[in-house]
């Protein structure tokens, strides 16, 4: 028998597909089988993913038209899905909230224990810091203690401007 | 000799080398894979100018992807010095070589930085320090893209906290020949460790060399990471200890024909592939594992595994050949080596 798709060489191949319970016969050479996809039964690590993003964040079909978009690079949730992979380190602020689940599907965990980067624990207790002083703030200025709050704003701006804002 | 083999290493009977990397990113910049040239052009110069900074004893080469022959690009991956991956985008990666070739900062693979050391035996203390070392440095001169609940961020969120990969090449012929490969494979999975072939993701298992690996990277710290590896590790060490006593003890004939049969063949044949060498290289490692065989060193046996590649061998006498040459000047270099 020769391929169906060359009708050159002899086909090695012999494929039965059967789809809702319509089977479709193929007869291919080694060459046409190669560079046909439906062929492609390698599991690599991302296909392997993006099943697992799909079972971790089943939605209803009619809420999937809205795609929320990366800012920075504008990568999209729906490419996110088809490749497992993001664009920028700004996506991971972007899809936050559906990425906890699909972090814990993967490693068992959604948050890291680690080393942090000295510079960046410095950074990490300084906006920690920033966000307590803006609290009191809002406190003093309630109170209408405008003299103790000109000290704080001034003590945030420093560390703004520490932290390059 | 492939120079990263001239450091020290324990338990060289079942663990060839010991390997860890981190993928680290920067700031403001897109992942390689979506990256515009001019983009990776100026990340490169960036991570260029920190290094500057270095003032370690050692010297690092800067070695550009697109400087280098594809048979320069390929001895360097048989090497395990860089990554397949590194080699898909020529026009936008390249590589920091330390001159030892125990550390290797690669730039614009799936991730802006993976720094990895490699080791011969198993050395996590040392690996861990070097990579942890380099990168306390790097993270002082440059921006790395950091999250304060997912750790360091990567390409692939399945990199993502630690961005720490910590693997082992262990050679276990006597568990694949009492039949435990698959269980073990299964039993490692089942906690958490990948195992896979010699050259990375979907490789295949050649010689009775796998790799093993930790497989999650974010929620535990990485020296704990690195200690549970560690005492699985052991744990494999031992069976395939006991797995050899066993086959010593009851099928000692059988044992010494299959290893001397090997040395033969690589004694005296003329013609001979990469698949079939890693077959008898590696029974000729088990005869040192079983004190059959005396007078070679397991670096030795690894190093040949690593120059009989298809492009190792190529790059040795620096010219391009066929296949079938290949077969001949394999078999040539073998003699030569027994």
């Amino acid at each position: 028998m020769l391929c169906q798709r060359c009708n050159k060489k002899d086909a090695t191949v012999h494929y039965t597909k059967i789809i809702n319970g319509k089977a479709d016969e193929l007869h291919l050479c080694d060459e046409c089988a190669m560079g046909n996809n439906e062929f492609d039964t390698s599991f690599s690590f991302h296909k392997l993913l993006t099943g697992l993003i799909d079972s971790v964040q089943a939605e209803p079909m009619e809420k999937r038209d809205k795609d929320i978009e990366c800012h920075f690079c504008g990568l999209g949730y729906r490419e996110f899905k088809q490749t497992g992979r993001f664009g920028c380190a700004n996506c991971y602020d972007t899809f936050k909230a559906k990425l906890i689940p699909l972090l814990r599907g993967i490693h068992g965990h959604n948050a890291h224990i680690g080393k942090v980067p000295k510079r960046a624990n410095q950074d990490i207790v300084k906006r920690r810091e920033i966000d307590k002083l803006r609290d009191e703030l809002d406190v003093l200025i309630a109170r209408e203690a405008f003299e103790e709050a000109a000290v704080l704003r001034d003590r945030i701006k420093e560390l703004e401007d520490q932290l390059g804002r | 000799m492939v120079k990263w083999l001239n450091e020290t290493g324990l338990e060289k009977d079942v663990v060839v080398s010991t390997r860890i990397r981190i993928a680290r990113n920067l700031e403001r910049y897109r992942f390689p894979h979506g990256m515009s040239l001019d983009e990776s052009a100026k990340l490169t110069d960036e991570v260029l100018n920190a290094m500057k900074n270095f003032s370690g004893s050692r010297d690092y080469k800067f070695i550009k992807m697109n400087n280098l022959s594809p048979l320069d690009k390929m001895a360097f991956v048989e090497e395990h010095v860089i990554s397949p991956g590194l080699i898909q985008k020529p026009d936008y990666s390249s590589f920091l070589l330390r001159d030892d070739e125990n550390i290797t900062i690669m730039i614009n693979e799936e991730d802006h930085l993976r720094v990895q050391s490699l080791l011969p035996g198993l050395n996590f203390k040392e690996g861990w320090k070097l990579c942890n070392d380099m990168d306390d440095f790097l993270e002082e001169n440059l921006d790395f893209a950091f999250h304060q609940d997912f750790g360091y961020l990567t390409c692939c969120p399945t990199n993502a906290g630690t961005g720490l990969r910590a693997s082992v090449m262990v050679h276990i012929p006597s568990i694949v020949m009492t039949g435990y490969v698959n269980s073990l494979i299964q039993g490692l999975n089942k906690i958490g460790l990948t195992v896979r072939g010699i050259y990375g993701e979907g490789s295949k298992a050649i010689g009775n060399l796998y790799q093993i690996s930790n497989q999650t990277t974010l929620g535990e710290k990485e020296e704990i990471i690195i200690e549970k590896l560690n005492n699985i590790l052991y744990q494999i060490i031992n069976k395939e200890r006991i797995a050899r006593n066993t086959l010593l003890e009851g099928r000692r004939k059988e044992m010494e024909d299959r290893i001397f049969r090997s040395l033969g063949l690589l004694k005296y044949s003329r013609i001979m592939n990469s698949k079939e060498a890693m077959v008898h290289l590696s029974n000729v490692r088990l005869g040192k594992e079983m004190g059959i065989i005396k007078d070679v060193e397991y670096d030795d046996i690894t190093n040949l595994m690593i120059e009989i590649q298809p492009a190792s061998i190529q790059k040795s006498i620096d010219e391009e050949l066929s296949k079938e040459e290949r077969d001949i000047r394999r078999a040539d270099l073998l003699r030569k080596w027994i």
